[in-house]
């Protein structure tokens, strides 16, 4: 019963999204207020009618009405609740109807809180936002339908239906099958909807820049009205990369991070180029710079969101990520072909009316510095889409099929990565407008001396290869430069205002929160450079089948296989758990329990790693579970990572530089310009 | 698109100076990318060879080393299954093929021709003992000839009618020697 | 007599076992392929059936016979090289985790410093183009000509410039 409400509610939003957009355009091409007031509403409305259905959904997938194919195919009686509640997008139907509904909330977060000021953009904002919104809804309609139910016909044959076909009775499962296990895990409560945050949030600032397009605005205005919006979608999708890269440590059993698969460059291409935009936000900002860019660069940003979406669920790759096949692929097509022509041609249409009167006057200014920026993301982005479509070109016109691995990523997209450390050591101390490398060289001499302590502290301590040894020394160059352009503010500012280190430091960090929340964000990402570069230079490991009292060997740690237990547990898992003993130097260090959970309902296995983490290294050991476990002995694999936690603490820190940098002001209004 | 409200100081767009250079790279790339979608889509969605489909030449050689060409094998009715010896299904199906196989060979005009399907030569030496399977055997070498078949899983069965066009499929392990029998009847007809 | 000829050659016929055994216990103190041997191959294969799965830790028990594979072809004395080889014309070349360097595929190799090349090519003609004199262009709402005076970075950056 409630179903249909759901699913009735669904065919509502169809009707008022399409009312939405047509009442938008014909409000805006005749001036009706009528119409836009029409268009407003019913663009208000996606969201409460959008949130029934979801809260329909949340309620069937928490009662165990396994009748419902959705409820089956994601949840399970032996599921606790938060996974549950998960579920909502853990398959492909559910998930899509959430990213509808973040997207229909966020249009409406936008026309509560900017009717008023945006009154000539907002029109189209609608539009934009709405046309997606009828696409996924229809989606979700005519393809991926979450309120279908098991039915079973009078030939025994069992159908999915949404209503109950003549001559067949509803199924009655009494168990659903549950979500794979790899994703009964923690991480399946955060990483998802991050990621959808970040992709969705971008929709806003490119509805703007469209609607800025289309009204011929060529000034500032979408830009900074939509910059906390930018921001905050970086944020989220920036936090979803890295809580899946965490999962993935986590469970995954092979020791890393990330694997260079297609559906997770799909998610890490637009980070590219949205993270371009953030920077080359603020050339427009300051100088009015790059307006070209900054529309190409958010138009591209949507456009990836778009086509990751289309990549992870039209079933075309598989990987551990991929939705199973759908037919979802033309339809996504056709909306991306729409999207991509019309947004190109938008941009192209009003090129020549883009325009600033500024110049970059040096090869080595903060605006050059920002050129450079901007052309070093697209250049990886192009790298990673080369990567990802090259599979397919070879499949299309050789018949050959080939795996582009993560070897190509890390040479071509490496010295680029170490690039763009190295702008980000400079940079705090180039200088608007002229600059010559004479005086980059004597602001930067000081913090560059200092940073060369580390290359060569990890010379001593043994690290060769040249490449990681100058990668930490761009590292440290970011985080050197960073904090004495920092410090030395502050003691300048406590010097001319007569404040005391304390307040000198809370009042410029407070009235520059952009600048020095950007700081930290660099801070922080160098450091994850830093644990970046400690397992991929230097990442060892040795995998061997050991009987009980017997050790494993690993650059100087003795990993000792003490005892193995097997249980069952009430929520339907087999679980083989190893006892191991870390020791090195003769000091025991840690003991950690490796272990295979197996599923009896899924019939998969997971590997969950017994980890010993400090802040030089990460021993990571798993439980090998393609061997047999018997008496005769287990097979372990162990993994050391060196530096790998400071991948983890960066990502924090740089998290708390882009809160510091949201953090709104009370002083100053949205329409003031600030002045960092 | 309509042209922008009137009080906007920036007027029409300069047709001038239009960015012919970036719009043609632009256009260029973006076509391209579309292009190759399009086709990957509509070539994805071929997941199979079609039944009436010519089936293009391909050669195996067992492992005893004798060579099996479609195309020197015309007029003949040609079983080709592909298995692989880790695949659980394959089991199900490998005394039934050659127990046909016992019947059907002295007639001359039926070929049974077994493809190992992305395999250790060890193993699948094992599992042709195990069924004492003695028809010919051999590995599909760069996965070539699964290729050509779409195979998408084993164990898989495809039969070349005598006119070289696919005369029928079976997805899965063949559940009985009759099941076998009668397929082949039924393509050696046409 | 008899009986002891018999019993000599009994006894003549053991040790002949004996030291027809000792040549295959002579084969089995080689030293074995580690696993840690195999796994430096493995893991630059790819599963030819599972898609995007690096051979070292794919839990199938085809992956596991792949990897048996390779620790007899290690054991025979192959190198890397052949190994992979062998593994990318026995199953096609999706197996290796880079494509193979003929036909189309110089595409992969050639590309990336191409783009590299040409955002080189496109920084330095910007940055060069933007430094020529501004022709009239269409006006445009607030552009800074300097930082506003009187902001705490202004100040700074002047005593910064007094310093210096």
């Amino acid at each position: 019963m409630i179903a249909n409400i759901g699913f009735g509610v669904l065919v509502i939003t169809l009707v008022t999204s399409l009312i939405a957009v047509i009442t938008a355009v014909y409000g805006v091409t005749s001036k009706t207020r009528a119409m836009l007031e029409t268009s407003r509403l019913a663009a208000l409305s996606t969201f409460p009618l959008l949130s029934i259905s979801i809260a329909v959904l949340i309620v069937l997938l928490l009662s165990g009405n396994f009748e419902y194919v959705y409820v089956y195919q994601t949840t399970s009686l032996s599921m606790p609740v938060y996974l549950k509640i998960a579920a909502l997008w853990g398959g492909q139907q559910g998930s899509l109807l959430f990213w509808c509904w973040l997207l229909s909330g966020f249009t409406f977060i936008v026309l509560i809180r900017k009717w008023k000021q945006d009154r000539d953009l907002l029109p189209w904002v609608i539009v934009v936002t709405n046309i997606t919104i009828f696409f996924f809804t229809l989606l979700v309609l005519f393809f991926e339908n979450p309120f279908l139910k098991y039915y079973i016909m009078y030939n025994g044959e069992i159908i999915t239906s949404l209503f109950q076909p003549f001559h067949a009775i509803a199924a009655d499962p009494t168990d659903g099958s549950g979500l794979n296990p790899l994703l009964r895990h923690f991480g399946m409560v955060v990483h998802p909807p991050m990621l959808y945050l970040g992709f969705v949030g971008f929709i806003i600032p490119f509805a703007y820049a469209i609607a800025a397009l289309i009204e011929g605005r060529t000034d500032d205005h979408w830009l900074k009205a939509t910059r906390k919006w930018s921001l905050t979608a970086w944020l989220f999708l920036s936090l979803g990369l890295v809580l899946g890269s965490r999962w993935a440590y986590d469970v995954l059993g092979w020791g890393g991070y990330w694997s260079w698969d297609p559906v997770e460059i799909s998610a890490f291409m637009p980070w590219l180029t949205g993270t371009a935009y953030l920077h080359s936000m603020v050339m427009q900002d300051k100088r009015g710079l790059f307006k070209h860019w900054n529309i190409a660069l958010i138009i591209l940003t949507f456009c990836l969101v778009i086509f990751g979406t289309f990549l992870t669920r039209s079933g075309l790759f598989s990987s551990v990520h991929a939705f199973s096949e759908s037919e979802l692929g033309p339809a996504f097509f056709i909306f991306i072909t729409v999207m991509f022509i019309a947004s190109l041609g938008l941009l192209l249409y009003r090129w020549s009316s883009l325009s600033s009167g500024y110049q970059i006057k040096s090869f080595f200014s903060r605006e050059s510095a920002f050129l450079y920026n901007n052309l070093l993301f697209i250049a990886i982005f192009a790298i990673c889409l080369l990567g990802v479509i090259f599979p397919i070109l070879s499949e299309l016109f050789t018949g050959q099929q080939v795996t582009v691995g993560p070897q190509f990523y890390e040479s071509a997209a490496g010295p680029l990565f170490a690039l763009l450390l190295l702008l980000m050591g400079i940079v705090p101390l180039t200088a608007w407008s002229t600059s010559t490398a004479r005086n980059l060289g004597k602001s930067i001499w000081k913090p560059a001396l200092v940073s060369l302590t580390f290359p060569i502290a990890a010379l001593i301590l043994g690290a060769h290869r040249w490449v990681a040894v100058l990668a930490i020394w761009l590292a440290a160059l970011v985080i050197c430069v960073t904090l004495y352009d920092y410090i030395r503010s502050i003691r300048l500012r406590a010097a001319s205002q007569h404040e005391s280190i304390g307040k000198a430091f809370i009042t410029l960090t407070s009235r520059n929160r952009r600048r020095y929340g950007g700081y930290i964000i660099h801070v922080g990402v160098a450091l994850m450079g830093v644990g970046i570069i400690g397992i991929e230079f230097f990442q060892t490991q040795t995998q061997s089948m050991v009987k009980q009292g017997e050790t494993l060997e690993l650059s100087g740690y003795t990993v000792t296989y003490n005892n193995l237990e097997i249980t069952d547990t009430p929520d339907g898992r087999n679980v083989a758990e190893a006892e191991m003993t870390i020791t090195r130097d003769g000091r025991d260090l840690k003991v950690v329990y490796p272990r295979i959970d197996y599923y009896y309902d899924s019939d998969q296995a997971v590997t969950v790693p017994g980890l010993r983490t400090t802040l030089a290294d990460d021993l990571y050991i798993i439980l090998v579970d393609w061997e047999p476990v018997t008496s005769e002995g287990a097979t372990f694999k162990v993994f050391r990572n060196p530096l790998m936690n400071w991948f983890w603490i960066g990502s924090i820190v740089a998290v708390l530089g882009t809160l510091l940098a949201l953090w709104p002001s009370r002083e100053r209004k949205s329409i003031q310009k600030e002045p960092a | 698109m309509n042209s922008p409200v009137e009080n906007q100081p920036s007027s029409a767009p300069d047709k001038r100076r239009f960015p012919w250079l970036v719009a043609v790279i632009s256009s260029l790339l973006l076509i391209s990318l579309l292009v190759i979608m399009g086709l990957w889509m509509k070539q994805s969605k071929i997941t199979a060879l079609e039944i009436g489909a010519e089936v293009p030449d391909f050669t195996v050689t067992s492992f005893e080393g004798d060579t099996f060409q479609k195309s020197a094998l015309e007029g003949k009715l040609i079983l080709v299954n592909f298995w692989s010896s880790w695949c659980a299904s394959c089991d199900e199906e490998g005394d039934a093929l050659e127990e046909v196989w016992q019947e059907v060979k002295s007639s001359g005009d039926i070929v049974f021709i077994g493809v190992n399907y992305v395999d250790t030569e060890k193993d699948s030496l094992a599992f042709i003992e195990k069924y004492g399977l003695t028809y010919p055997n051999g590995p599909d070498l760069g996965s070539k000839i699964s290729h050509i078949f779409k195979v998408q899983a084993v164990p898989e069965t495809y039969i070349i009618g005598r006119d070289g066009t696919l005369a029928a499929v079976k997805i899965g392990a063949f559940e009985s020697t009759d099941e076998i029998r009668t397929l082949l009847e039924q393509t050696g007809q046409e | 007599m008899k009986t002891n000829i018999k019993l000599l050659l009994l006894i003549a016929a053991f040790l002949m076992t004996l030291v027809s055994i000792r040549p295959v216990m002579a084969q089995d103190t080689t030293p074995a392929v580690s696993d840690d041997q195999v796994n430096e191959v493995a893991q630059d294969l790819y599963c030819p059936v599972c898609e995007n799965t690096p051979l070292d830790v794919c839990p199938t028990k085809a992956c596991t016979q792949w990897r048996e594979l390779i620790r007899e072809k290690i054991a025979l004395g192959w190198s890397e090289q052949q190994i992979k080889q062998y593994f990318a014309e026995q199953y096609g070349g999706q197996v290796l985790a880079v494509p193979p360097r003929r036909g189309l595929n110089w595409i992969v190799y050639v590309l990336p410093p191409l783009v590299v090349l040409g955002a080189v090519f496109l920084a330095v003609n910007i940055v060069k183009r933007s430094r020529k004199p501004v022709k009239s262009q269409t006006e445009d709402s607030s552009l800074p000509s300097s930082a506003a005076p009187g902001t705490v970075l202004d100040q700074i950056e002047k005593d910064l410039q007094k310093e210096e």
